[in-house]
Formats: structure tokens, sequence, C-alpha cells
């Protein structure tokens, strides 16, 4: 079982960087899986993470150089990680002018991601700063813990507002309450509530669009009255990380809301896919 | 000087005027003497011939806050006055600023014997001269919060810097952090190879800060773990010396945790098992149960600290005299010079038994 990969470029570098730090957002722990083209960032709903789950996805060739992977066995070609991303985050974090950041699995007294990050200096030879990050091999015997989540059947599917105004609105309802509603409808109307016992707090947003899914998935949108909202009640602080996270816009962000079940977000980036869960509270 | 402690101690010489700090713990002190030239003016003692000059120390935040808001001083202010009024224990800083206002500080003092920690910098074997920026540059990649780091002299006249990892911690939960500095990049290097020693971050993070405004070269001195380290800058009119108590743990923290029995330096190249095979195979065929069930990760081997025979008898003495709190985990406090002994930093008296320094006991 054998990794290595190499980033040069620092657009793809800093890229990078800013995925592993929305991931370091919204998991302490969490699952790395990676395949010959594709690294995945998992963290599934167990009741430790208050129910949520992420599935965040990457083509390595967009950010890689250099990727060398060797999974566990020939017709298993794939190495489950477990890490804290923080760790992958703060090694990257004073990596800006890195002429080079070499990533490998290593055995030296317990498995570790090596990050080595090759700095311009004065000297005749380059800095390199390692940072040794600790991870959990995760047999094969589990992987399955770690599936791609299916869509959910949802009642509502509809475009978030401008995540940077939603991430203030939220931040804000915070302060007030441990809680907040999602309603929306396939009008394109979406509110977000907060009730306490001195006061109740709405903020509405109009024309936000509904995206076109394939019939299959409509199941419980089709033939649904356009003015009815779905709504589900879900852990303020979930989402508000989920906002806070995000460091750039992303190209579409969309959320799926089962009718006091769960919220499915789907935000993706030119290079990147992530779908966050979050459960509906009574 | 105040990330190190709360008190700052003023005490005029005739080489200068200096100010010092020293931590609750007794691990840290600092002292930065600025000299006659430094001055407009420099008068150190009273009128009255034969008496030694008059030391006191007051609250580090009423100094600071006079001085509150460097960019507003250095356009406001033209002249800062600082007297020592004995009589009405008083120690007067005045700013006097633009459009003739003055702003008149009385900040109350305590008076105190000499602070002094004993170090010697000719006993320390190791030495490395750089620019204070090579230094900052390379703390800059451990995180802030960092307590601890590890200064080593690594095969190939190389320098590392590494994260201290307590024994308490689990090893495999830990996040190494490791960098190398080329020779090249010190001004000099005189070093046992193999050698290293393990201090607090924060308060050389400090002294960067300061070393890095005002470009200066920082020079570093050490002898074994425990013994302090002593950082100095040196300027024409500035000499500031910064001393930490260090980690003694008998087995150097420079060596890796020995696998398979064999311990070898620690190198910079990157030719290590990067072929988990065999760990794998132990995994999957293990019956623990579990996510993270299989054979468990080679340990560090834990070593206790055994206490220095050499050390204990002066730590005793120190205990015995320290007032204030017990010193952080393992680190030794620094010895602290007896109130007879005259002179500057640098020239210490024997190692043997030596009196704490009394505060406000005349």
């Amino acid at each position: 079982m054998r990794f290595r990969a190499k980033i040069v470029d620092l657009a793809c570098l800093n890229n990078f960087s800013r995925v592993i730090n929305t991931i370091a957002k919204l998991a302490k722990t969490c699952t790395l899986r990676l395949t010959v083209c594709k690294l995945y960032f998992i963290l599934s709903d167990k009741v430790a993470n208050g129910g949520a789950s992420m599935w965040c996805e990457l083509c390595q060739g967009n950010f890689f150089d250099e990727f060398q992977m060797e999974g566990v066995a020939a017709e298993h070609n794939e190495i489950y990680l477990e890490l804290m991303p923080e760790n992958l985050s703060r090694a990257l974090k004073t990596a800006h002018s890195a002429k080079a950041v070499k990533i490998k699995l290593t055995n030296k007294h317990c498995p570790c991601l090596r990050v080595a990050v090759e700095l311009p200096s004065l000297s005749s030879s380059s800095r390199i700063v390692t940072h040794d990050i600790p991870v959990g091999v995760i047999p094969r015997r589990i992987w399955n813990d770690f599936r791609e989540p299916t869509v959910p059947d949802f009642d509502v599917s509809i475009y978030l507002p401008v995540l940077k105004i939603m991430k203030s609105v939220v931040e804000r309802m915070k302060n007030l309450s441990n809680f907040i509603v999602i309603e929306a409808n396939l009008s394109g109307e979406m509110n977000l509530k907060i009730e306490t016992d001195l006061a109740s707090v709405t903020t509405h947003f109009k024309d936000l669009g509904n995206p076109p899914w394939e019939d299959e998935c409509q199941s419980s949108a089709q033939g649904r009255d356009l003015e009815s909202m779905a709504e589900a009640r879900i852990d303020i602080k979930k989402l508000q990380q989920l906002l806070a996270g995000q460091q750039v816009n992303p190209t579409k962000a969309l959320c799926n809301i089962v009718s006091k079940r769960i919220v499915h977000f789907i935000l993706l980036h030119e290079d990147v896919s992530l779908q966050y869960f979050i459960p509906a509270l009574s | 000087l105040s990330r190190i402690g709360d008190e700052l101690y003023l005490e005029p010489t005739e080489k200068g005027l200096s100010l010092r700090a020293v931590n609750s713990s007794r691990s840290a002190f600092a002292s930065f003497l600025f000299a006659p030239l430094f001055f407009q003016l420099y008068e150190p003692g009273g009128p009255a011939p034969d008496t030694d000059y008059f030391r006191c120390k007051v609250h580090m935040k009423s100094f600071l806050g006079v001085f509150r808001s460097l960019p507003t001083l250095e356009k406001s202010v033209g002249k800062c006055l600082i007297l020592l009024k004995p009589r009405t224990s008083r120690l007067v800083l005045q700013l006097h600023c633009k459009y003739g206002v003055t702003k008149t500080h009385n900040l109350a003092f305590q008076e105190c014997e000499r602070l002094q920690a004993v170090f010697d910098t000719q006993r320390c074997s190791n030495c490395l001269c750089a620019p204070a920026r090579v230094l900052a540059d390379a703390v800059v990649h451990f995180p802030p919060t960092l307590a601890e780091v590890t200064l080593g002299a690594g095969p190939g006249g190389k320098i590392s810097l590494r994260n201290y990892v307590e024994d308490e911690a689990e090893p495999s939960k830990t996040m190494v952090t490791e960098l190398w500095l080329a020779e090249d990049e010190f001004q000099s290097v005189t070093v046992s190879p193999g050698s290293s020693i393990t201090f607090c971050l924060k308060e050389f993070r400090g002294l960067l800060t300061f070393a890095e405004a005002s470009n200066l070269l920082l020079t570093i001195h050490f002898d074994e773990p425990g013994r302090p380290v002593v950082f100095t800058l040196d300027d024409t009119v500035l000499e500031v010396h910064l001393v930490l108590a260090t980690l003694s743990d008998l087995e150097s923290s420079s060596l890796p945790p020995t696998t398979n029995g064999v311990s070898h330096l620690p190198t910079p190249a990157d030719d290590l098992a990067d072929d988990l095979e065999s760990y794998m195979v132990a995994l999957e065929t293990s019956t623990c149960g579990g996510a993270s069930g299989g054979p468990p990760s080679p340990t560090f081997p834990l070593r206790a600290p055994r206490s220095d025979p050499e050390e204990q008898e002066d730590e005793e003495d120190e205990d015995g005299a320290v007032p204030g709190t017990p010193p952080h985990k393992k680190f030794r406090s620094l010895f602290f010079g007896s109130v007879l002994t005259p002179g500057r930093p640098g020239l210490a008296p024997t190692q043997e038994v030596l009196a704490e320094d009394s505060d406000g006991e005349c």
C-alpha cells in the first residue's frame, strides 16, 4: 500500500489548501479515501457528529502534478485513512510560497502522512519543512461504512442564496437560537426562521430558482404544489460551520429538503464537489 | 519583556539602564541594557556618593500603558523623561508632546534587590549565530499555541527545529513538524553533533519579533539539556539577553525513539519506509474488532526522567527559597544571583549554593 503525490503549481496548492480548510471546519476527524483518479473526504453519520455527514470529492488531476497510489490489493485499489483535517490544514498553512509540496504515506513509528514543504531559502539548498500527520489505516472489511450517500427522496430542491449573505444572516441568528428552520418551495422561495421566547425572526429569500433534476429523482417533488413549503429544523451551528467554511463562491450551491427529515446541501466548484447532510431535529 | 513577566525591573548602572523581567516559575529571564549613549541624557545615580544605584520594579501593565499606541507616540511625542523619585516613591514618566502638551505619569514602584539570572555564555559548548529573520522564518511553521520546541544539531552541520511532544501525549495522535536549517544560513555554527535542547517557544518568539524589527543578529548559546539556553542580541547601544530553562530529560530528545532497538540520528532525506504492506497484512489478519483494530503501532519507549544529582542540590535550594509557583513541568528554575554579586550578566560566580533574590526585603 503506497501513496505519493506532489503539487508544484502554486494556484493548485492554494486551491487544495482551501478545500482542506473547508473540510477542517466541518469535521474534527474524517476519512480520506484515495483512488487512482480521485480523493474523497468522508464523514459518516455517526451520533458523535450530531448525525451530520459529508462527502467531498476531488479529481486528483486538478490538483496534483504527480499522483501515485497503490491500494491494499489489486482488486481493491484504494486506500482509506482516518485523519484530522486540521493537521493537514496547519501543514499547508505556511506553504504559500512553496516550490513544491510532497505528500507521502509512511510508516516510521506509526502510519503517517508526511507532508514535505519545499520552500525557497537564501541558502544554497531549499528549506524543507516536514509535517508528520498521524493517520489510522481503515481495514477493508469496514469500507462499506463509507459508501457514497444517495441523493435523498427530496420534497423541494432549491438554489441557495448568495452564500455571503446567507452566512451573515445565519451568524446573527446563531446568537439568538440553537436551532434554525429552513423552509423552501418549488417557486424559488426560501425562509430562514428562528424562534425564541421573546422573538421570532424570519429572513425571506425569493427568486432563487429551483434546479431541474432528472425525472427519477423527483418522485416526491412531482405534482407538488408549487407554493407549499418543505421545512426542516436543524442545528444552527452545523449550518453556520458549512457556510463559514466556504472561502470561495461555489459555481453551484443548492439544497434538497426532505420535510422534517434531512437537508442535503450540494456545493459545486470547478474541481471539487461537496455534499453535506444535516438531519432534522424534532 | 511583558511576554515574560508581570513586573518590570529597572536597574540603572554606570553601563546603562537595564530593564529586566522574570516569569513566575523562574524559568525565563530577560534583560535589555540600554547604554548611556542611547539616551540624550543619562544620570544613573543620585547626588549622594557611595550609594548603590536605586533599583525598583513596577507593574508591567502600568508601564506599558504609558506607551500604549506606538504610531501615535511616534507622531506626537518629542521627548520622554524617566525619573526615579525615591522620596515620593514614584517613577515619573513624562512625555513631552507637540503643541506644548506634557503628559506626566506617576507610577508606584516597589524597591527590590538585583534580579540576575546566573548564566555564563563562556561555559556553553554550543553556539549559533544567525540573522533573527532566519529563525523567525523557521518558527512560523509551528502553530502559535505550541509550547515547546527542540533545537538540535544534526548530521552535515544542519540545525533542526522540531515541536516537542510530551511523553504523556500519545505519539500516534500528535502531529510532528520538523525543519532543517543549513549551515550556510548561519553566520557561525559551533555545535557538537547530536546535541539538542528543548525550550519554551513563547518567550523566544517574543525576542524574535523584537530582533527582526531591529534587524539584529541573534546568538544562541547552549550546553546540555537542563542547562539554560542564552539568546543574545548585540547592538552598539543595546545588549539583550534572554535566558530560558531547558528540559532536562536525561535522554536527549534529539534522538528519535528506537525502532527495533536501533536508534539513529534523524536525517533530512526522505528515504523512509513508505510501504505499508507488512502493516496492512497484520491489520487484515488481526482478529481485533473496531475501525482501528489491528496491531498496535510501535510505541515510543517511555523513559522516566531521573533528576541529575548535580542539579538536585541546587534545585532543592531553589525550591526552598522560591515563593512562587513550582517550575513548569520538568524545567528547572534558573539560578539567580545572590545580592552580593555585583557585575554584569555573564560573569557568573561558581555554581554552588546561590541565594534567591529576595524581593522587597530591605
